[in-house]
């Protein structure tokens, strides 16, 4: 018998397709703390013409059966559509996106250009001791920028959380 | 404003309270438990005019929750309870947990602050569903009269679909006063919750190939099967009888199979018999139907019935590989599980090892004449197992319709173990939160349920306490509940654990100042007998069986005794603690067993 107690993690990038309808964030988070299972991100919004559904990402880890035990507790919730492990159901498209505030003068604010330049960090405001940039791109990638940024000057983070699309045609809402 | 409730339903404008009332005789409701209160005055007003509903007001509301339990757990139908706003809601939620915990319809209405009031700290208001949220299968607050109608329907959907559970609906006091359009129940399916209950063939025929070639076979069975229909009850039977395979009932099974069959092994689990326990751990393959294997069930997880193959059916596909990991899946109702298998069983060529199966009936009988559940009655003072046996052998001779409720405790594993159940729907018992205080409300519901049967409460003097105001609703109602009191003047399940793991320091567990059960009995119109020797309990039982009213009989029993068997907390099946001077191990107990409950 496989033991229960086996202790290797593995991330999970969870899409739940959700009716749109007051408290269904606090249904998912509350079973996510309730039962003790980690939250890393978690992104919502409505994604349909009628705003009758929402979609929520959900990055988590745990063992396989506490990822398993977590995509059958969402998909018993009564406002629960689909729920679907796009970690393990095949190639996805996993984006996050940040705005990252740095401030500084002279050689810092030039680095920073160069920087955002080689990451495809776009400039969304400026000023003359500041920048914000806005970058969008997996988590890694977001990472290192900001890595990067801490020593010239970084000021503010601000993240999205992931969201993620399974690739070719099919899909949650198919 | 005309409050009659029509029988013909066509597009037509209510006031809220009568949308729900009309809404709850839609769904073929005749009885609710409740309590009133200001928020809720709109309904009860409604209700005063009408007939179709019968409203029975109990004293407290985790009463009528617990009552809407007992009513629902013996007839198989939708309980249903009204409570006003904030404390009415807040006190229903241990009852909410209790039906959540077991698998039992309930809808729960709790009035609210009007709607433009919320959010405020209102007099009596309390976010209600935020509250009971973790509480409920799922719940609701409605904010538009438009949906009123639906939501009720939607409500009784949910409760008693797939893995059944309890229901809020939140209702602020203008929507019960407002005016607004009532709906038939919609006959569309559900846009997301539509679990599954037809089970896979697949699977089906994969459970059938490993029991077909199973030489040391188990059925356990839970309160899944109970859920299903008394029907799921007789294909248990006539599977269990067809496979000659021995059968073992959870706590939450009870009934589902008759425990007067040779085929029956008792109850299993941390108070379960030896040859259930034994069987579960040297078995070869499982099969459990309706069991979510509770910790109470599997003892320490990694000695779990080491050597089998498992295959679980369950309605409730979270209930899989949650605790212990299965070799076959079936995700379905119980009763069509149990359908398809029997089908499945007599298609399948595949012969069954007889003569492996007849090798496995002489080890279990082996481990039966043990006697596990043996004990000696010796002297005046009263054990309380020979009370429970006393009265289960008494009451099977008065040849009633009888339906058992417990509080929790020894007690209540005393009357696992000791009273019979030939049929489901009989045994109500706090299972999976293990409420206190749950079985003289629970016994009010089955009451109101069936009029003319025996309902007996097995209490603890302890547990009864926690609800014992619910005295006046069976004086108001006349129900005839019997209140069978085992007495020790401890918590006797705290006692035993203190004895067993923490030096005998008996911590707060002596019941100090208890009431006279006689008079207590007669300050509320009731009857009350006090027995303490072990000469008069037959005859006392037999009176309290006859009187044609609410009893309370306070049976004076050994203080000191425990409940054996006893797999310890952190210990295997095969580990279990017996009563002195039976045959076993006597397992220690390890700080790392102290820590589970």
């Amino acid at each position: 018998m496989p033991d229960p107690s086996e202790t290797t993690l593995r991330n999970a990038t969870i899409a739940v397709l959700v009716e749109n309808e007051a408290g269904i964030l606090a249904r998912v988070v509350g079973l996510f703390s309730g039962r003790g299972y980690n939250i890393e991100s978690l992104t919502v919004a409505s994604v349909d013409a009628d705003r009758r559904l929402s979609r929520i990402t959900i990055v988590t880890s745990g063992t396989d059966m506490v990822i398993e035990q977590i995509k059958a507790q969402l998909d018993r919730l009564v406002p629960v559509h689909k729920v679907s492990d796009l970690t393990l159901e095949g190639p996805h498209i996993a984006r996050e996106m940040a705005l990252i505030k740095v401030v500084g003068r002279g050689e810092h604010r030039m680095e920073a250009l160069r920087l955002a330049d080689a990451f495809r960090a776009r400039v969304v405001d400026a000023t003359t001791e500041s920048f914000v940039f806005e970058m969008t791109g997996a988590g890694e990638k977001l990472d290192a920028f900001i890595g990067l940024m801490q020593p010239i000057g970084l000021a503010e983070v601000s993240r999205t959380g992931v969201v993620a699309i399974a690739r070719g045609p099919g899909g949650l809402q198919s | 404003m005309s409050a009659t409730l029509q029988t013909k339903t066509e597009a037509r404008t209510m006031n809220g309270a009568e949308i729900v009332l009309q809404a709850l005789k839609d769904n073929g409701v005749e009885v609710i438990f409740g309590y009133p209160g200001g928020a809720v005055l709109p309904l009860y007003d409604a209700l005063f005019q009408q007939n179709a509903i019968r409203h029975i007001l109990v004293r407290h509301e985790q009463a009528a929750v617990h009552a809407a339990e007992g009513y629902a757990r013996s007839t198989g139908k939708v309980g249903v309870v009204l409570v006003t706003s904030g404390p009415g809601a807040t006190n229903a939620v241990t009852g909410l947990v209790d039906a959540l915990m077991d698998s039992i319809p309930v809808i729960c209405l709790t009035g609210q602050v009007p709607t433009h009031l919320i959010g405020n700290d209102a007099f009596q208001e309390a976010d209600t569903t935020g509250i009971t949220r973790p509480a409920t299968k799922h719940n609701y607050l409605v904010k538009d009269i438009a949906k009123l109608a639906g939501v009720v329907h939607e409500a009784f959907y949910v409760a008693k679909s797939g893995r059944p559970g309890p229901v809020v609906i939140d209702l602020p006091k203008d929507i019960l006063i407002g005016k607004g359009p009532y709906s038939e129940a919609p006959q569309a399916a559900h846009r997301s919750y539509r679990p599954q209950t037809a089970p896979d063939m697949g699977q089906i025929r994969a459970a059938v190939r490993l029991l077909k070639g199973a030489k040391r076979p188990v059925v356990y069975a839970g309160g899944g099967v109970i859920n299903s229909g008394p029907e799921a009850s007789r294909l248990l039977t006539e599977f269990v009888r067809l496979t000659n395979m021995p059968c073992t009932n959870t706590l939450m099974g009870l009934g589902a199979y008759p425990s007067e069959d040779r085929q029956f092994l008792g109850m299993l689990g941390m108070h379960g018999t030896y040859e259930a326990n034994l069987t579960m751990h040297g078995c070869d393959v499982m099969l459990n139907v309706g069991a979510r294997f509770d910790d109470r069930v599997t003892g320490r997880l990694n000695a779990f019935s080491p050597n089998s193959k498992k295959i679980h059916a369950d309605i409730d596909p979270s209930s899989i590989n949650k605790n212990v990991k299965v070799d076959v899946a079936i995700v379905g109702d119980a009763g069509a599980t149990l359908a398809a298998l029997i089908e499945c069983w007599h298609a399948e060529e595949m012969p069954q090892d007889k003569a492996a199966i007849d090798a496995w009936w002489r080890s279990i009988d082996g481990w039966r004449r043990n006697e596990c559940l043996q004990y000696r009655q010796e002297g005046s003072i009263i054990k309380p197992q020979h009370a429970v046996k006393r009265l289960y052998e008494l009451t099977q001779e008065t040849g009633r319709e009888t339906y058992i409720t417990t509080e929790v405790g020894q007690h209540q594993m005393w009357a696992a173990q000791y009273f019979g159940f030939q049929k489901p729907n009989r045994w109500m018992t706090s299972g999976g939160l293990g409420t206190m205080g749950y079985g003289l409300p629970a016994a009010m519901g089955v009451q109101i349920a069936h009029p003319d049967a025996l309902v007996i409460d097995i209490a603890g003097e302890a547990s009864i306490l926690m609800n014992i105001q619910e005295m006046g609703t069976l004086a108001q109602y006349r129900l005839p509940v019997k209140i069978f009191i085992l007495n020790n003047e401890y918590m006797g399940m705290v006692r035993q654990w203190q004895e067993l793991l923490h030096g005998s320091r008996y911590s707060e567990s002596y019941s100090q100042s208890l009431p006279d059960f006689v008079k207590l009995a007669e300050s509320f119109h009731a009857t009350g007998m006090r027995v303490t020797e072990a000469s008069q309990l037959d005859d006392a039982i037999r009176e309290m069986l006859a009187h044609p009213g609410p009893v309370i009989a306070d049976i004076a029993v050994a203080k000191d005794e425990n409940c054996f068997p006893m797999i310890p907390s952190g210990a295997a099946h095969n580990e279990m603690i017996l009563a002195p001077g039976q045959q076993g191990g006597v397992a220690g107990v390890t700080d790392e067993g102290k820590v589970l409950v």
